[in-house]
């Protein structure tokens, strides 16, 4: 198992209350397509970034078991972080506008990860930049690695972050919401993208969304988290036969093309799906 | 209602929108479909008279609409904005914001009105004297949606009110503006990349792509694929494979 999280909490103190975002979260991701699906604020992200412990300083993380390819994650030192994140565990986040640095212009920047990670000129560095460009499926890669991050598109951008994810062969990729700044029509096209990518290198893909629909063409299992908690672990392909209210209320609000209705059905949150605070 | 004919409008010597017409009746709800760059917003928002730099003919209500253009017309056009999160003023009260379009218009009562507005579109009293940053996204776009309809205009131009915003806040989003519509007789002009919500809220769709309208059909149209533009279908086949789990 490349992942393995067992009962994850993740809480937020504050001098007059806590909040407990993330409520005791399990599940195993091996070299497969796991989706996270939920609204904002159902600790999804939160549940990616803890494996990464990218949290913010306030955070309280506890869990049973935290572990990457055995390794236990469990207050390991940033010196052992170091040596996984980017390196084996790539993360590609929402907005490529503020993930790339401005000021460089796109191969250098994704030279800069190549050598980081595997040594070597600046020369060999470049080139291998200009190679991972070609993979991501840019047309002329020579002349967009010469480019800086505000002269190219939004889809564009979204690429050079995964080409740059890509450069150090990482065995995991977390996408955190990678296509919800984009068009529908980049959107399939990124998606597709990752999802050759880690067929063809034989990854492991954690991909972070809120559209249920959107991942399931993508992904083979899918996680539905409301409020903390993962109300419902489904196959992919399964999703029409999804059990849980919330799961199916959240594919019932979409608006459809096939099947125009007056008036949309609203979710009705019920407190039951929140599920016992004393777990 | 509203004519746009010619309409051309270019940044840094770059036509943006490259000669676009089309008409909304009184009562009907227009959506303006396309990628990012296609122009749609920017249409919307020469409309809107927030940019002035465009060539072409416009007109509202049988008026040819210039750069300067009179109180009535801001009273009568509103707009609703895409990110909720950045269109309130961040150290104005729910109550201050919504007082502001009812000083700028000289409406009595305000009192009264923001009561009702608040009610309208969903909000309890209770948010009235809170500030944006203590409200849900939600509650924010309809907010701005209240402080739109306060002055009781007659065309709402939306632009992607609800891309935002989760799926099941989007849903109560788009039952309030369809509600709000019939009982006010509003006209709507609605910018969107989302296929389904442009035919689930508009009755006619412009599709836009490169700065001009390739095609306009209605919503029947689109969904029985009565398509004539290879853009319009390349659209929507993608949005009927994508709207359906696997």
């Amino acid at each position: 198992m490349l992942v393995e999280i067992e009962n994850l909490r993740v809480a937020f103190r504050s001098r007059s209350e806590t909040v407990e975002a993330v409520r005791g979260v399990s599940f195993c991701v091996g070299k497969e397509k796991f989706a996270i699906v939920g609204e904002s604020g159902s600790g999804k992200s939160l549940t990616a970034r803890s494996l990464m412990q990218l949290l913010p300083g306030q955070a309280e993380v506890s869990a049973d078991v935290l572990r990457f390819d055995g390794i236990d994650l469990r207050g390991a030192s940033e010196s052992v972080m170091r040596t996984l994140r980017g390196k084996r565990v790539g993360f590609i986040l929402q907005d490529p506008k503020y993930s790339l640095n401005p000021v460089m212009t796109i191969g250098q920047q994704i030279a800069e990860a190549w050598r980081e990670h595997k040594g070597g000129s600046r020369k060999a560095a470049m080139l291998a930049a200009i190679g991972l460009l070609e993979q991501v499926k840019i047309h002329d890669a020579a002349a967009v690695a010469k480019r800086y991050p505000h002269e190219v598109s939004g889809g564009m951008g979204q690429r050079v972050m995964i080409a740059m994810m890509l450069a150090p062969d990482p065995e995991l990729l977390i996408a955190d919401e990678p296509t919800s700044a984009l068009d529908a029509t980049v959107q399939a096209e990124i998606l597709k993208l990752i999802d050759e990518l880690v067929s063809a290198r034989g990854m492991g893909l954690i991909l972070i969304s809120h559209d249920l629909p959107l991942v399931s063409h993508f992904c083979d299992r899918v996680a539905v988290m409301y409020a903390g908690r993962i109300v419902e672990l489904l196959n992919a392909g399964e999703l029409h036969q999804a059990r849980h209210p919330y799961t199916q209320g959240l594919l019932a609000c979409l608006p459809s093309l096939r099947h125009p209705r007056a008036r949309l059905p609203v979710l009705q949150r019920d407190a039951a799906w929140r599920g016992e605070e004393t777990q | 209602m509203i004519e746009i004919a010619d309409l051309r409008i270019a940044f840094a010597g770059q036509d943006v929108v490259k000669g676009v017409t089309f008409q909304v009746a009184n009562g009907e709800s227009f959506g303006l479909v396309g990628e990012s760059g296609s122009g749609k917003s920017t249409i919307l928002r020469a409309l809107a008279g927030l940019n002035h730099a465009w060539r072409g003919r416009m007109t509202f209500g049988g008026l040819a609409l210039d750069a300067r253009r009179g109180r009535n017309f801001y009273r009568q056009v509103q707009m609703v904005f895409q990110d909720p999160y950045g269109s309130l003023h961040p150290r104005q009260t729910i109550d201050r914001i919504l007082h502001e379009p009812l000083l700028v218009h000289r409406i009595d009562r305000a009192e009264q009105r923001i009561s009702q507005a608040l009610n309208e579109v969903g909000l309890p009293a209770a948010l009235r004297f809170r500030y944006p940053h203590q409200l849900s996204g939600g509650q924010r776009q309809r907010v701005a949606i209240a402080r739109a309809l306060i002055a009781e205009p007659e065309v709402l131009l939306l632009d992607e009110p609800t891309s935002a915003l989760d799926v099941s806040v989007q849903a109560e989003i788009l039952n309030l503006l369809s509600d709000l519509r019939t009982e006010r007789k509003l006209t709507y002009i609605m910018v969107t990349h989302n296929l389904a919500v442009v035919a689930h809220l508009c009755q006619r769709i412009g599709v836009m792509q490169h700065g001009k309208m390739v095609e306009q059909l209605s919503a029947d149209d689109l969904r029985a694929r009565r398509i004539q533009h290879p853009h319009t279908a390349q659209l929507f086949d993608l949005s009927m494979t994508l709207e359906e789990p696997a």
